[in-house]
């Protein structure tokens, strides 16, 4: 028997171009679309579906809808759709709240200085990232605190009930954000922590504000709270919402984050501790970083649950956007069938706007961070 | 083997390890553990698996904390005082078997952060001293990568320059190269070869017979979490006294 190989390579085989209906847009369409006969008639079943959708509130919303008027009339005839004079009417009501319409100014500086700070601090490559967080986690808050209340520098006073809309809307959401993620931080490290009562606190804490429903809380903090407090001492209700919020989301917070700590491997706390790094530097600069970059998505998530949740405040009388718009509702001079259906669906763009901007901005956030581990 | 009487420190040993004892649960880990190491020694520790080596030697940065004995390194008692914990970890680096880079920082971020923060040494400097290890290792073009990047014996020298930064006086390494390719285990055994003859007190727990007997001044064999032998690489490998290490290397060594 000889000892010669079954095959060896003499010349390289050639490299060809991909078969033509395999590139190209047609080929692409086909591939996913119609692949198959049965995902062909799925295909145009939903796509028909899609259509019929988009087709029916295209009309309501732009077709048959009312564009000019000053009252109810036009948008009470037979067959009318969306009724945009109404948000028209209200639009300025649902930003600014009652805030008095000479005072909205302070309401603007409020917008502008908070876009002017948020922003930069949300786009990686912009410069003073340092002073940029101390000017919107710090001095923005303080400004913001004495601007809309006024009683200073001359400024008339604004009684919180007055202050309404999106501006309540975004106070109540951002504060809660803020707030919410560095507590919820601090209550998971309870919850693993050694030492037994800051770990029973935390537990407590935690499983507390999860196993009642955020109306609970705001109820609590609205109602039962002032019976516990000497007579005479009340606390703002804007306050006490604001309070009830952020506790809640970080009691969700907290948990989110503990399942970031779990996914970090045992090996990553025992190579900082072999470098000597403190409890809180390792938690700081190996653990947390790591813990958190698996979790963003449940962390917007919260934040964006957290953003809708605060309409809950309605039911303490808070006039939030929802509650503000829903008051358009009772006004004599635009009650007609399509000024509800507007109202809503503006509503639902406007958080609509808000939340999906939050989670396309994680889904870069993510992203970026991914890309310091390519594998 | 060491005198079993408890002695101070005579500032000659790097590691004193007095009657050990260590317990997982109700399951004796450890066994009345007795071992100096002097500075500059090379000490390797072998035996089978589950014969507590790691255990022993995750004590003596207080990875894992042991129940009874004492374990003095470089003069300092390792006690439930936090601030001896520090002392030591300072002064002892360790290597891992899975490396443990910290994944979402480069490979010379990973060197740095322990001497900025852990010993304030001035970034410029800390950044300077990475790069002359990051060389010694043989790998300062990868300084600005992440460790996902590299391969497995890279990553493990990362993981050595890592600790070197620190300028440790005693280096443990548990296992290091049980994690890796065969074709990378030579690349990172001829670092810690390097390390040795620069001499740097080391004890290793390994399965590299070949280092052992190229580079250990003693063989240490555990089974059963008891010091079953130690002895010098020459008559451990060719004449052992303990029977069990006899099976033990006739197992290996086929």
């Amino acid at each position: 028997m000889s000892l010669t190989p079954d095959f060896v390579r003499t010349e390289d085989a050639q490299i060809l171009p991909a078969p033509k209906d395999e590139v190209g847009l047609w080929a692409m369409l086909r591939r996913r679309f119609f692949p198959s006969p049965l995902s062909s008639v799925v295909t145009i079943l939903l796509g028909a579906l899609l259509l019929l959708v988009v087709w029916t509130i295209g009309r309501w919303a732009l077709i048959d809808a009312v564009w000019t008027g000053s009252n109810r009339e036009v948008c009470s005839l037979p067959g009318a759709g969306a009724c945009w004079p109404f948000v028209q009417a209200r639009f300025m009501q649902w930003i600014y709240g009652f805030y008095p319409i000479g005072e909205r100014w302070r309401v603007n500086i409020v917008y502008v200085l908070g876009a002017l700070t948020l922003l930069p601090l949300l786009i990686p490559s912009a410069p003073f990232k340092v002073w940029n967080a101390v000017a919107f986690f710090l001095i923005y808050p303080v400004i913001t605190f004495f601007l809309l209340t006024g009683g200073v520098f001359g400024l008339e006073v604004v009684e919180t009930p007055q202050w309404g809309g999106l501006l309540v809307t975004l106070i109540l959401s951002v504060t809660g954000i803020v707030f919410s993620l560095p507590a919820g931080i601090l209550l998971a490290l309870g919850r693993q922590s050694r030492l037994p009562v800051i770990r029973w606190l935390s537990i407590a804490f935690i499983e507390t504000v999860r196993g009642v429903p955020l109306i609970t809380v705001l109820f609590m903090a609205s109602v039962m709270f002032p019976l516990f407090m000497p007579p005479g001492v009340n606390f703002d209700k804007l306050l006490k919402a604001l309070v009830g919020v952020a506790l809640f989301s970080a009691a969700y917070m907290a948990e989110e984050v503990r399942g970031g700590l779990q996914a970090v491997p045992k090996g990553q706390y025992e190579a900082a501790q072999s470098l000597g790094l403190s409890y809180w530097r390792m938690m700081a600069f190996i653990v947390m970083p790591q813990a958190l970059r698996i979790v963003i998505p449940g962390i917007v998530n919260n934040f964006i649950g957290l953003f809708k949740d605060t309409s809950l405040v309605t039911v303490i009388g808070i006039f939030d956007l929802l509650n503000m718009v829903q008051a358009g509702f009772n006004d004599a001079v635009w009650a007609s069938p399509q000024t509800g259906n507007t109202g809503y669906f503006s509503l639902a763009l406007i958080y609509w706007v808000f939340c999906f901007s939050m989670s396309r901005y994680a889904i870069y956030v993510e992203g970026r961070l991914d890309s310091g581990k390519k594998r | 083997m060491a005198a079993s009487a408890r002695v101070k420190s005579d500032g000659k040993l790097a590691i004193e390890i007095r009657h050990v004892n260590k317990w997982f649960g109700p399951y004796h880990v450890l066994r009345d553990i007795n071992l100096t190491v002097s500075r500059g020694e090379r000490i390797v520790v072998c035996g089978p698996s589950g014969s507590g080596k790691s255990t022993l030697i995750r004590c003596i940065n207080r990875l894992e904390e042991h129940q009874k004995g004492d374990i003095i390194v470089d003069g300092v008692p390792l006690t439930n005082n936090l601030k001896n914990i520090d002392d030591v970890r300072r002064e002892v680096g360790m290597v891992f078997q899975h490396f443990n880079l910290f994944p979402h920082l480069t490979v010379l971020e990973n060197c740095t952060l322990a001497p900025i923060w852990v010993k304030k040494v001035p970034k410029k400097q800390a950044e300077e001293t990475a790069m002359k290890f990051l060389t010694r290792v043989k790998i300062p073009e990868q300084a600005l990568k992440y460790p996902g990047q590299l391969s497995g014996g890279q990553q493990q020298r990362v993981a050595i320059a890592r600790s070197l930064c620190m300028n440790p006086k005693i280096m443990l390494f548990d296992e290091p190269t049980s994690a890796l390719d065969p074709e990378m285990i030579k690349e990172v055994l001829d670092v810690m070869t390097g390390l040795a003859e620069d001499g740097m007190t080391m004890l290793c727990v390994t399965h590299e017979m070949g280092f052992a007997r190229q580079v250990a001044d003693r063989v240490v064999f555990m089974d059963g979490g008891q010091i079953v032998e130690i002895n010098s690489p020459k008559e451990f490998f060719s004449k052992p006294k303990s029977p069990r290490t006899r099976a033990f290397l006739e197992q290996i060594l086929h």
